[in-house]
Protein backbone atom coordinates (compact mmCIF):
# COMPACT_ATOMS: atom_id res chain seq x y z
CA UNK A 1 0.00 0.00 0.00
CA UNK A 2 1.35 3.30 -0.98
CA UNK A 3 0.96 6.52 1.23
CA UNK A 4 -0.12 8.51 -1.48
CA UNK A 5 -3.75 9.04 -1.49
CA UNK A 6 -6.27 11.58 -2.63
CA UNK A 7 -9.86 12.23 -1.41
CA UNK A 8 -11.89 12.58 -4.24
CA UNK A 9 -14.49 14.61 -2.79
CA UNK A 10 -12.21 17.07 -2.13
CA UNK A 11 -13.22 20.56 -4.51
CA UNK A 12 -9.45 20.66 -5.46
CA UNK A 13 -8.49 18.69 -8.55
CA UNK A 14 -7.12 15.37 -8.54
CA UNK A 15 -4.12 16.13 -10.00
CA UNK A 16 -3.07 19.49 -7.71
CA UNK A 17 -4.00 17.08 -4.77
CA UNK A 18 -1.24 14.42 -6.10
CA UNK A 19 0.93 17.06 -6.52
CA UNK A 20 0.62 18.23 -3.21
CA UNK A 21 0.91 14.97 -1.04
CA UNK A 22 4.03 14.33 -2.84
CA UNK A 23 5.33 17.63 -2.14
CA UNK A 24 4.71 16.67 1.48
CA UNK A 25 5.61 13.40 1.81
CA UNK A 26 9.07 14.58 -0.09
CA UNK A 27 9.38 17.85 2.20
CA UNK A 28 8.82 15.32 5.09
CA UNK A 29 11.07 13.14 4.46
CA UNK A 30 8.99 9.98 4.00
CA UNK A 31 10.28 9.91 0.45
CA UNK A 32 13.98 10.92 0.05
CA UNK A 33 15.77 11.57 -2.59
CA UNK A 34 16.60 8.27 -4.85
CA UNK A 35 13.31 6.84 -3.69
CA UNK A 36 11.06 5.59 -6.65
CA UNK A 37 7.84 6.53 -7.11
CA UNK A 38 4.91 4.24 -7.88
CA UNK A 39 4.38 3.54 -11.49
CA UNK A 40 1.55 5.52 -12.75
CA UNK A 41 -0.27 1.99 -13.72
CA UNK A 42 0.19 0.50 -10.54
CA UNK A 43 -1.00 4.12 -8.66
CA UNK A 44 -3.76 4.36 -10.77
CA UNK A 45 -5.04 0.79 -10.02
CA UNK A 46 -4.70 1.27 -6.30
CA UNK A 47 -6.07 4.46 -6.03
CA UNK A 48 -9.05 3.85 -8.40
CA UNK A 49 -8.06 6.69 -10.54
CA UNK A 50 -7.81 7.87 -13.87
CA UNK A 51 -3.80 6.93 -15.24
CA UNK A 52 -3.73 10.26 -17.65
CA UNK A 53 -4.45 12.28 -14.17
CA UNK A 54 -1.35 10.70 -12.45
CA UNK A 55 0.99 11.28 -15.23
CA UNK A 56 -0.34 14.99 -15.36
CA UNK A 57 1.20 15.63 -11.93
CA UNK A 58 4.03 13.17 -12.47
CA UNK A 59 4.47 15.38 -15.66
CA UNK A 60 4.04 18.51 -13.41
CA UNK A 61 6.80 17.52 -10.75
CA UNK A 62 8.92 17.22 -13.11
CA UNK A 63 8.93 20.42 -14.62
CA UNK A 64 9.49 21.64 -11.10
CA UNK A 65 12.17 19.56 -10.49
CA UNK A 66 10.81 17.83 -7.26
CA UNK A 67 11.13 14.11 -9.41
CA UNK A 68 12.94 12.84 -12.70
CA UNK A 69 11.62 9.95 -14.66
CA UNK A 70 14.15 7.37 -16.37
CA UNK A 71 12.73 6.23 -19.59
CA UNK A 72 11.87 2.74 -19.02
CA UNK A 73 12.78 2.54 -15.17
CA UNK A 74 10.82 4.71 -13.59
CA UNK A 75 9.90 8.25 -11.79
CA UNK A 76 12.57 8.94 -8.60
CA UNK A 77 12.18 11.81 -6.08
CA UNK A 78 15.35 14.23 -7.32
CA UNK A 79 17.82 15.97 -4.65
CA UNK A 80 16.00 19.43 -5.13
CA UNK A 81 14.74 19.38 -1.52
CA UNK A 82 16.15 22.88 -0.83
CA UNK A 83 13.86 24.61 -3.39
CA UNK A 84 11.14 22.68 -1.88
CA UNK A 85 11.50 23.80 1.40
CA UNK A 86 12.25 27.75 -0.16
CA UNK A 87 8.48 27.25 -1.67
CA UNK A 88 7.06 25.78 1.65
CA UNK A 89 8.84 28.75 3.69
CA UNK A 90 7.27 31.35 1.73
CA UNK A 91 3.62 29.33 2.24
CA UNK A 92 4.22 29.10 5.66
CA UNK A 93 4.96 32.41 6.23
CA UNK A 94 1.43 33.69 4.29
CA UNK A 95 -0.02 31.09 6.55
CA UNK A 96 1.21 33.31 9.66
CA UNK A 97 0.51 36.50 8.34
CA UNK A 98 -3.06 35.10 8.05
CA UNK A 99 -3.14 33.43 11.20
CA UNK A 100 -1.91 37.16 12.79
CA UNK A 101 -4.06 38.86 11.14
CA UNK A 102 -6.85 36.85 12.62
CA UNK A 103 -5.70 36.81 16.17
CA UNK A 104 -5.38 40.81 15.90
CA UNK A 105 -8.67 41.42 14.84
CA UNK A 106 -9.79 39.02 17.81
CA UNK A 107 -8.44 41.08 19.99
CA UNK A 108 -5.06 39.38 21.23
CA UNK A 109 -2.31 41.47 22.52
CA UNK A 110 0.88 41.96 21.14
CA UNK A 111 2.31 40.51 24.48
CA UNK A 112 0.04 37.12 24.15
CA UNK A 113 1.29 36.29 20.47
CA UNK A 114 4.79 37.11 21.91
CA UNK A 115 4.74 34.90 24.45
CA UNK A 116 3.85 32.22 22.01
CA UNK A 117 6.69 33.05 19.71
CA UNK A 118 8.88 32.95 22.58
CA UNK A 119 7.96 29.84 23.46
CA UNK A 120 9.09 27.82 20.13
CA UNK A 121 12.09 29.78 19.45
CA UNK A 122 13.05 29.28 23.53
CA UNK A 123 15.79 26.79 22.55
CA UNK A 124 17.48 28.64 19.53
CA UNK A 125 18.80 32.00 21.40
CA UNK B 1 -9.40 7.36 -31.95
CA UNK B 2 -13.07 7.36 -31.97
CA UNK B 3 -14.55 10.25 -34.30
CA UNK B 4 -17.78 11.10 -33.76
CA UNK B 5 -18.81 13.61 -36.45
CA UNK B 6 -22.70 15.38 -36.89
CA UNK B 7 -24.49 12.61 -35.40
CA UNK B 8 -28.26 13.27 -35.46
CA UNK B 9 -30.91 10.49 -34.46
CA UNK B 10 -34.83 10.85 -34.25
CA UNK B 11 -36.95 7.48 -33.10
CA UNK B 12 -39.93 9.08 -34.87
CA UNK B 13 -41.41 12.20 -34.21
CA UNK B 14 -38.42 11.96 -31.08
CA UNK B 15 -35.53 13.77 -31.99
CA UNK B 16 -33.22 12.06 -29.89
CA UNK B 17 -29.13 13.42 -30.68
CA UNK B 18 -29.06 16.40 -32.26
CA UNK B 19 -25.88 17.04 -34.58
CA UNK B 20 -23.54 15.90 -31.62
CA UNK B 21 -19.51 15.71 -32.54
CA UNK B 22 -16.79 14.78 -30.56
CA UNK B 23 -13.29 13.19 -30.56
CA UNK B 24 -12.23 10.59 -28.18
CA UNK B 25 -8.56 10.22 -27.40
CA UNK B 26 -7.08 6.72 -26.74
CA UNK B 27 -6.54 5.78 -23.61
CA UNK B 28 -8.83 7.95 -22.20
CA UNK B 29 -11.83 7.46 -20.02
CA UNK B 30 -14.79 9.62 -21.13
CA UNK B 31 -17.59 10.30 -19.02
CA UNK B 32 -21.06 11.08 -21.49
CA UNK B 33 -23.18 12.72 -18.59
CA UNK B 34 -26.77 13.15 -19.10
CA UNK B 35 -30.37 13.53 -17.45
CA UNK B 36 -32.73 10.95 -18.35
CA UNK B 37 -33.71 11.09 -21.54
CA UNK B 38 -30.64 12.91 -23.07
CA UNK B 39 -29.41 10.70 -25.35
CA UNK B 40 -26.43 8.73 -23.72
CA UNK B 41 -28.16 4.61 -24.64
CA UNK B 42 -28.47 6.44 -27.85
CA UNK B 43 -25.51 7.69 -28.62
CA UNK B 44 -23.52 4.90 -27.06
CA UNK B 45 -25.89 2.23 -29.14
CA UNK B 46 -24.86 4.26 -32.31
CA UNK B 47 -21.46 4.03 -30.90
CA UNK B 48 -20.76 0.74 -31.22
CA UNK B 49 -22.81 0.31 -34.10
CA UNK B 50 -26.25 -1.34 -33.00
CA UNK B 51 -28.31 1.47 -34.90
CA UNK B 52 -27.39 3.89 -37.55
CA UNK B 53 -27.79 7.16 -37.35
CA UNK B 54 -30.03 9.43 -39.47
CA UNK B 55 -27.30 11.50 -40.11
CA UNK B 56 -23.18 12.19 -39.85
CA UNK B 57 -21.07 8.51 -39.13
CA UNK B 58 -18.68 6.99 -36.06
CA UNK B 59 -15.11 6.06 -37.16
CA UNK B 60 -12.30 4.25 -35.12
CA UNK B 61 -8.97 5.20 -36.30
CA UNK B 62 -11.09 6.33 -39.69
CA UNK B 63 -12.84 2.95 -40.38
CA UNK B 64 -16.54 3.53 -39.79
CA UNK B 65 -18.19 1.36 -37.19
CA UNK B 66 -21.96 0.48 -39.42
CA UNK B 67 -21.56 -2.53 -40.43
CA UNK B 68 -18.04 -3.48 -39.99
CA UNK B 69 -17.24 -6.49 -38.46
CA UNK B 70 -13.27 -6.02 -38.15
CA UNK B 71 -13.84 -2.22 -35.73
CA UNK B 72 -16.33 -4.02 -33.65
CA UNK B 73 -13.93 -7.32 -32.88
CA UNK B 74 -12.28 -4.42 -30.69
CA UNK B 75 -15.51 -2.43 -28.90
CA UNK B 76 -17.32 -4.41 -26.23
CA UNK B 77 -20.39 -2.98 -25.43
CA UNK B 78 -21.53 -3.52 -21.58
CA UNK B 79 -25.51 -2.36 -21.82
CA UNK B 80 -27.58 -1.16 -19.14
CA UNK B 81 -29.81 -4.16 -19.47
CA UNK B 82 -27.20 -7.11 -20.13
CA UNK B 83 -28.78 -10.07 -22.45
CA UNK B 84 -27.43 -13.60 -21.74
CA UNK B 85 -28.37 -16.47 -23.86
CA UNK B 86 -31.46 -18.36 -21.92
CA UNK B 87 -30.15 -21.23 -19.23
CA UNK B 88 -26.75 -20.10 -20.02
CA UNK B 89 -23.68 -20.26 -17.23
CA UNK B 90 -21.03 -17.37 -17.46
CA UNK B 91 -18.47 -20.26 -18.84
CA UNK B 92 -21.32 -21.37 -21.71
CA UNK B 93 -20.72 -17.44 -22.48
CA UNK B 94 -17.29 -17.22 -22.62
CA UNK B 95 -17.53 -19.83 -25.04
CA UNK B 96 -19.95 -17.92 -26.62
CA UNK B 97 -17.56 -14.25 -26.40
CA UNK B 98 -14.85 -16.77 -27.45
CA UNK B 99 -16.17 -17.47 -30.80
CA UNK B 100 -16.48 -13.48 -31.16
CA UNK B 101 -13.41 -12.05 -30.29
CA UNK B 102 -10.07 -13.68 -31.48
CA UNK B 103 -8.48 -11.90 -28.48
CA UNK B 104 -10.28 -13.30 -25.82
CA UNK B 105 -8.09 -13.80 -22.96
CA UNK B 106 -8.37 -17.33 -20.46
CA UNK B 107 -6.10 -15.63 -18.01
CA UNK B 108 -7.50 -12.32 -17.83
CA UNK B 109 -10.69 -14.38 -17.40
CA UNK B 110 -8.90 -16.59 -14.35
CA UNK B 111 -7.73 -13.53 -13.30
CA UNK B 112 -11.15 -11.77 -12.85
CA UNK B 113 -12.77 -15.00 -11.85
CA UNK B 114 -11.02 -14.77 -8.38
CA UNK B 115 -11.57 -11.09 -8.36
CA UNK B 116 -15.24 -11.25 -8.55
CA UNK B 117 -15.90 -14.46 -6.74
CA UNK B 118 -18.69 -15.17 -8.97
CA UNK B 119 -19.59 -19.14 -9.65
CA UNK B 120 -18.77 -19.65 -13.61
CA UNK B 121 -20.98 -22.52 -13.88
CA UNK B 122 -24.37 -21.31 -12.36
CA UNK B 123 -27.22 -20.62 -14.41
CA UNK B 124 -26.61 -16.85 -14.89
CA UNK B 125 -30.86 -16.10 -14.72
CA UNK B 126 -30.42 -17.10 -10.85
CA UNK B 127 -28.21 -14.19 -10.29
CA UNK B 128 -28.58 -10.51 -9.12
CA UNK B 129 -28.91 -7.45 -11.08
CA UNK B 130 -25.65 -6.36 -9.72
CA UNK B 131 -24.13 -10.29 -10.05
CA UNK B 132 -25.15 -10.22 -13.77
CA UNK B 133 -23.31 -6.95 -13.95
CA UNK B 134 -20.29 -8.12 -12.54
CA UNK B 135 -20.62 -10.88 -14.90
CA UNK B 136 -21.39 -8.71 -18.06
CA UNK B 137 -17.73 -6.70 -17.28
CA UNK B 138 -15.78 -9.86 -16.38
CA UNK B 139 -16.63 -11.44 -19.85
CA UNK B 140 -16.31 -7.66 -21.24
CA UNK B 141 -12.45 -7.28 -19.89
CA UNK B 142 -11.89 -10.28 -20.78
CA UNK B 143 -12.60 -10.03 -24.59
CA UNK B 144 -9.56 -7.17 -24.49
CA UNK B 145 -11.12 -4.76 -26.40
CA UNK B 146 -9.59 -1.44 -27.60
CA UNK B 147 -12.47 0.06 -26.65
CA UNK B 148 -15.34 -0.62 -23.98
CA UNK B 149 -18.40 1.18 -23.88
CA UNK B 150 -20.09 1.19 -20.84
CA UNK B 151 -24.27 2.37 -20.34
CA UNK B 152 -24.56 2.68 -16.65
CA UNK B 153 -22.38 0.42 -15.55
CA UNK B 154 -21.67 1.43 -12.13
CA UNK B 155 -25.55 0.93 -11.50
CA UNK B 156 -26.68 -1.51 -8.93
CA UNK B 157 -22.69 -2.69 -8.12
CA UNK B 158 -22.11 -2.23 -4.48
CA UNK B 159 -19.46 0.11 -3.39
CA UNK B 160 -16.86 -2.76 -3.15
CA UNK B 161 -17.02 -4.13 -6.36
CA UNK B 162 -17.76 -0.55 -7.80
CA UNK B 163 -14.12 -0.14 -6.57
CA UNK B 164 -13.00 -2.77 -8.20
CA UNK B 165 -14.67 -2.39 -11.67
CA UNK B 166 -12.97 1.57 -11.21
CA UNK B 167 -9.31 0.06 -10.38
CA UNK B 168 -9.24 -2.33 -13.31
CA UNK B 169 -10.68 0.56 -16.12
CA UNK B 170 -7.40 2.87 -14.50
CA UNK B 171 -5.16 -0.26 -14.94
CA UNK B 172 -6.88 -1.00 -18.84
CA UNK B 173 -6.74 2.75 -19.43
CA UNK B 174 -3.29 2.69 -18.29
CA UNK B 175 -2.40 0.01 -20.95
CA UNK B 176 -3.98 1.91 -23.88
CA UNK B 177 -8.15 0.74 -24.00
CA UNK B 178 -9.76 3.67 -24.64
CA UNK B 179 -13.68 3.75 -22.27
CA UNK B 180 -16.81 5.97 -22.87
CA UNK B 181 -18.87 5.82 -19.83
CA UNK B 182 -22.35 7.00 -19.61
CA UNK B 183 -23.94 8.20 -16.29
CA UNK B 184 -26.29 10.63 -14.80
CA UNK B 185 -24.46 10.27 -11.68
CA UNK B 186 -21.44 12.64 -11.84
CA UNK B 187 -20.54 11.72 -8.56
CA UNK B 188 -19.50 8.25 -9.84
CA UNK B 189 -17.77 10.05 -12.90
CA UNK B 190 -15.10 12.09 -10.70
CA UNK B 191 -12.04 10.28 -9.83
CA UNK B 192 -12.26 7.83 -12.88
CA UNK B 193 -13.12 10.17 -15.91
CA UNK B 194 -10.08 12.44 -17.34
CA UNK B 195 -12.78 14.21 -19.95
CA UNK B 196 -16.65 14.05 -19.66
CA UNK B 197 -18.70 15.53 -22.22
CA UNK B 198 -22.77 16.72 -21.20
CA UNK B 199 -25.73 15.90 -23.06
CA UNK B 200 -28.45 17.99 -22.85
CA UNK B 201 -31.83 16.99 -24.59
CA UNK B 202 -30.16 15.43 -27.53
CA UNK B 203 -27.36 17.86 -27.91
CA UNK B 204 -23.85 17.75 -27.00
CA UNK B 205 -23.01 20.91 -24.46
CA UNK B 206 -19.49 20.66 -23.65
CA UNK B 207 -16.47 18.50 -23.88
CA UNK B 208 -14.01 19.15 -21.10
CA UNK B 209 -11.46 17.80 -19.39
CA UNK B 210 -12.08 17.35 -16.16
CA UNK B 211 -9.30 19.02 -13.93
CA UNK B 212 -9.37 22.20 -16.19
CA UNK B 213 -13.12 22.28 -15.14
CA UNK B 214 -12.63 22.16 -11.58
CA UNK B 215 -9.65 25.02 -11.98
CA UNK B 216 -10.88 27.21 -14.30
CA UNK B 217 -14.06 27.86 -12.15
CA UNK B 218 -14.55 29.40 -8.36
CA UNK B 219 -17.18 31.01 -6.44
CA UNK B 220 -16.66 34.29 -4.90
CA UNK B 221 -18.15 35.65 -2.01
CA UNK B 222 -16.74 39.35 -1.33
CA UNK B 223 -18.01 42.47 1.26
CA UNK B 224 -17.67 45.92 -0.38
CA UNK B 225 -18.52 49.02 1.48
CA UNK B 226 -20.36 51.67 0.09
CA UNK B 227 -22.16 51.34 -3.60
CA UNK B 228 -21.39 48.40 -5.70
CA UNK B 229 -23.06 46.94 -8.87
CA UNK B 230 -22.08 44.08 -10.87
CA UNK B 231 -21.18 46.15 -13.53
CA UNK B 232 -17.51 46.87 -11.89
CA UNK B 233 -16.55 43.61 -12.30
CA UNK B 234 -15.72 43.76 -16.00
CA UNK B 235 -13.92 42.41 -17.60
CA UNK B 236 -14.00 39.31 -15.40
CA UNK B 237 -16.09 36.92 -16.87
CA UNK B 238 -19.24 36.20 -14.43
CA UNK B 239 -21.58 33.21 -14.90
CA UNK B 240 -23.92 33.82 -11.56
CA UNK B 241 -24.28 36.69 -9.70
CA UNK B 242 -26.51 37.59 -6.26
CA UNK B 243 -26.22 40.03 -3.90
CA UNK B 244 -27.69 40.12 0.03
CA UNK B 245 -27.06 43.09 1.33
CA UNK B 246 -23.39 43.57 1.10
CA UNK B 247 -22.88 40.46 0.59
CA UNK B 248 -22.33 40.33 -2.98
CA UNK B 249 -21.64 36.33 -4.58
CA UNK B 250 -20.41 35.13 -8.08
CA UNK B 251 -19.18 32.42 -9.69
CA UNK B 252 -15.89 33.83 -11.95
CA UNK B 253 -13.91 32.16 -14.72
CA UNK B 254 -10.13 31.80 -14.01
CA UNK B 255 -7.18 30.37 -11.70
CA UNK B 256 -7.44 31.33 -8.45
CA UNK B 257 -4.16 33.12 -9.04
CA UNK B 258 -6.12 35.37 -11.49
CA UNK B 259 -9.40 35.66 -9.55
CA UNK B 260 -7.40 36.51 -6.34
CA UNK B 261 -5.48 39.32 -8.22
CA UNK B 262 -8.27 41.17 -9.57
CA UNK B 263 -10.02 40.96 -6.36
CA UNK B 264 -7.30 42.34 -3.94
CA UNK B 265 -7.26 45.57 -6.82
CA UNK B 266 -11.34 45.67 -5.97
CA UNK B 267 -10.25 46.18 -2.23
CA UNK B 268 -13.15 44.29 -0.69
CA UNK B 269 -13.47 44.60 3.06
CA UNK B 270 -13.89 40.85 3.33
CA UNK B 271 -13.79 38.22 0.50
CA UNK B 272 -13.02 34.25 -0.30
CA UNK B 273 -13.00 31.96 -3.34
CA UNK B 274 -14.04 28.63 -2.84
CA UNK B 275 -13.32 25.69 -6.05
CA UNK B 276 -16.63 24.18 -7.05
CA UNK B 277 -18.48 21.02 -6.76
CA UNK B 278 -18.51 19.31 -10.17
CA UNK B 279 -22.50 19.67 -9.70
CA UNK B 280 -22.14 23.35 -8.92
CA UNK B 281 -19.80 23.34 -12.09
CA UNK B 282 -22.48 21.63 -14.33
CA UNK B 283 -24.83 23.93 -13.39
CA UNK B 284 -23.21 27.13 -13.74
CA UNK B 285 -21.82 25.95 -17.70
CA UNK B 286 -25.31 24.86 -18.52
CA UNK B 287 -26.92 28.45 -17.20
CA UNK B 288 -24.18 30.07 -19.49
CA UNK B 289 -25.54 27.72 -22.15
CA UNK B 290 -28.57 29.69 -21.75
CA UNK B 291 -30.42 27.15 -19.74
CA UNK B 292 -31.87 28.31 -16.58
CA UNK B 293 -32.25 26.49 -13.79
CA UNK B 294 -34.32 28.76 -11.50
CA UNK B 295 -37.61 27.29 -12.65
CA UNK B 296 -36.16 24.23 -10.75
CA UNK B 297 -36.46 25.98 -7.09
CA UNK B 298 -39.78 25.07 -6.01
Amino acid sequence: MSVISVDIRDRKPIYEQLIDNIKSLVLHGVLKPGDQLPGVRTLASELAINPNTIQKSYTELERCGIIYTLKGRGSFVADNIGELSKIQLEHSLAELNTALLAAHDAGASKSTVLTMIDSIWRDEN
Amino acid sequence: MIEIKNVTMSYGKIRSLENVSAVLKDGSIFGLIGSNGSGKSTMLRILCGIIKPDCGDVAYDSLPVWENPLVKQNIVYLSDEQYFMPHCTINDMRTLYKSVYSGFSDEIFKKLQGIFTLDCDRKINTFSKGMKKQASVMLGISARPKYLLCDETFDGLDPVVRQLVKRILAEEAADGMTTVIASHNLREMEDICDTVGLLHKGELLFVRELDDMKSGLHKVQAIFEGEFDAAQLTPMSILGYSRRGSLVSFIARGTIDEINAFMIEKSPTFYETVPLTLEEIFISEMEDKGYDFSKLNY
